[in-house]
């Protein structure tokens, strides 16, 4: 299964990833390699076998939802790049019409 | 001083209990030994030594007033840098994390504090865990102590490492694909990867959510069965935590293995496996039968495809856990005034190669159009997988194979190609997949004087069945006390 080079920009714009051409090109051949590795799986016939849902069989009960003490907001905030109003601040998501 | 960091867990225990040692001593002669030998190892990416040596004060005068003490009461152990510890820092071995402190404690340490134990630093990995080596930690490689120009295998292979180097009486390592067993084999210590849920994933920085487990690296079986009822157990802040009853491990009676079925899987003795190390795994099921074990021939028939599986599902669940970083809320941010190009360039600039490879590997197989194919395909297998161990399960107790093809190889000897280097994991990523334990000990030295393991796999919460055979072993046998000779600085 070779990626070609499209597929790979499509796959690291789906991944919010900023690469050069030249890690494209480098991760356009290992996935393709790796790719052409798991193609294997698809000799089994699994028609009748259902997927995966976890190790080890229930019970999983859900605990109650009940509020409980957080941490404090400064000490979460402590960590982040950059903060106004006891928030985390990012570039503008939506485009702002001026006022004028 | 330095050779009060040389004892084991069960040794340092009983010389706390006796009060033949503090733990003061106990933690400064780690610290002394990390100071001589870790320049050369690397097994650390953060060391705390002030904040050691207070805990280790706080545990003796906890003693000294008397009581009911905790049960590990001032024994030092290290912690891999995937598990958060409030007042150290936690990188995941990565440039993305670099300087974040985690306002909390993952279960899995805060319960071993409870216990009594103290927290020396955090040990070198492969980033987000990711690799079989430690060379795809973003800070440095960390060195095999049996010969420095070796990996310690990983991604655990600082804790690995460190363990066997007599740095610290015991560490923890996570396990999602052979993370605790490949390393332990490299450097000829213990490692169990628990039962899937039956440790808490709450403040394990999450690479595969559906195969991680928090494990024990130590000497011996019996010093990891000091540790791991300790940690284990059911916690509400992770969903996927098992209820589990969790006992305290009995190994005294540990002499005879009579009546343990012990199944030998011959998927796992294929062509390309190391002959020292064939030979060695097979002379310690030797040894097992003369201890009382019934050996007998079991087959796992959809071994092969264990690695194509895992290396859909574990970057598949890795490229949704890793989209938390974003140069938001922690960590790196490569500023940017469009929000989606900060995103794109802070996550470029601070992943390393392999986590890249991963993200984008799992990114396409859960992918608008391939997801049937790929992911929904290897859901299905691993089903088949899991089948696998349960009919073997009705026949036998525990699995004994190698845990890797190799002993430890050179630095650098995989060089860029992924796909030989993911082929290290063939033999631990089916216990990861199905969900089951497993337990690597040392069971000789090939002709280079390198470790060899073998792995122990076991029911669902079996543990303790893992733990009595390998104590039994290492009871007859003496290759877990041998010491790598470290060059002195």
């Amino acid at each position: 299964m070779a990626l070609t080079r499209k597929d790979v920009e499509h796959i690291a714009n789906l991944a919010r990833l900023t690469l050069t051409d030249e890690e494209l090109e480098r991760y356009r051949l290992q996935l393709s390699s790796i790719l052409a590795h798991v193609a294997q799986l698809q000799e089994l016939d699994t028609a009748d076998v259902p997927p995966y849902t976890g190790a080890v069989a229930g019970p999983h009960p859900l605990r109650p939802d009940e509020p409980g003490p957080s941490l404090p907001t400064a000490t979460l905030l402590a960590g982040a790049p950059d903060t106004a109003h006891n928030q985390f601040r990012v570039p503008p998501i939506f485009d702002v019409p001026s006022d004028d | 001083m330095t050779e009060l960091a040389a004892l084991s867990v069960s040794a340092a225990l009983i010389g706390l209990n006796n009060g033949d040692i503090s733990s003061r001593d106990l933690a400064h002669a780690c610290l002394a030994a990390i100071l001589e030998h870790d320049p050369a190892l690397r097994c650390f990416l953060a060391v705390d030594p002030q904040h050691a040596l207070a805990q280790a004060d706080a545990a003796d005068a906890r003693r000294a007033r008397g009581g009911d003490l905790p049960p590990l009461l001032g024994l030092p152990i290290a912690v891999k840098d995937v598990l958060a510890v409030e007042g150290l820092p936690a990188t995941a071995g990565s440039r993305i994390l670099a300087g974040f402190q985690p306002p909390y404690t993952a279960t899995a340490v805060r319960r071993l504090q409870q216990a009594g134990a103290i927290i020396l630093g955090k040990t070198n990995t492969d980033e987000f865990a990711m690799g079989s080596s430690t060379e795809n930690s973003a800070y440095f490689t960390t060195r095999n102590p049996w010969n420095t120009e070796r990996v310690p295998g990983g991604s655990s292979g600082g804790s690995a490492a460190a363990v066997a180097a007599r740095l610290t009486p015991a560490a923890l390592g996570t396990d999602t694909g052979g993370s605790v067993r490949q390393p332990a084999a490299f450097c000829g210590v213990t490692g169990l990867k628990p039962t899937y849920g039956r440790v808490s994933r709450y403040g394990l920085i999450a690479y595969g959510s559906s195969l991680d487990t928090v494990g024990i690296l130590a000497r011996g079986a019996e010093d990891v069965a000091a540790l791991f009822p300790h940690m284990a157990g059911h916690d509400p802040l992770d969903s996927t935590s098992a209820s589990h009853p969790v006992t305290p491990i009995d190994l005294t009676a540990a002499e005879s293995l009579a009546g343990l079925r012990v199944g030998v899987p011959e998927e796992y003795f294929i062509a390309g496996i190391q002959p020292a190390v064939e030979a060695a795994v097979r002379a310690a099921i030797d040894q097992l039968q003369a201890l009382g074990a019934e050996v007998r021939p079991v087959s796992l028939p959809h071994t092969k495809y264990a690695l194509p599986v895992y290396y859909l599902i574990a970057p598949a669940e890795a490229s949704a856990n890793l989209a938390r970083f974003d140069g938001v809320r922690y960590g790196l941010r490569v500023e940017n005034e469009d929000v989606i190009e900060m995103f794109k360039d802070t996550r470029g600039a601070g992943f390393g190669p392999e986590v890249i490879r991963r993200i984008m590997l799992g990114t396409y197989a859960l992918s608008a159009g391939y997801y049937d194919a790929y992911y929904g395909q290897a859901q299905k297998v691993r089903t088949l997988i899991a089948q696998d161990f349960l009919t073997a399960f009705e026949q036998v107790d525990v699995i004994a194979a190698p845990v890797a093809p190799t002993t430890a190889f050179p630095i650098g000897g995989h060089g860029d190609d992924p796909l030989a280097m993911y082929l290290e994991d063939v033999f631990t990523l089916p216990a990861n997949l199905a969900g089951v334990p497993g337990l690597a000990f040392p069971v000789g030295f090939d002709p280079d004087g390198l470790p060899i393991g073998m792995q122990l796999m076991g029911r669902h919460f079996e543990e303790a069945i893992l733990l009595h055979a390998a104590h039994a072993y290492q009871q007859a046998t003496d290759w877990h006390t041998h010491v790598p000779t470290l060059a002195t600085p």
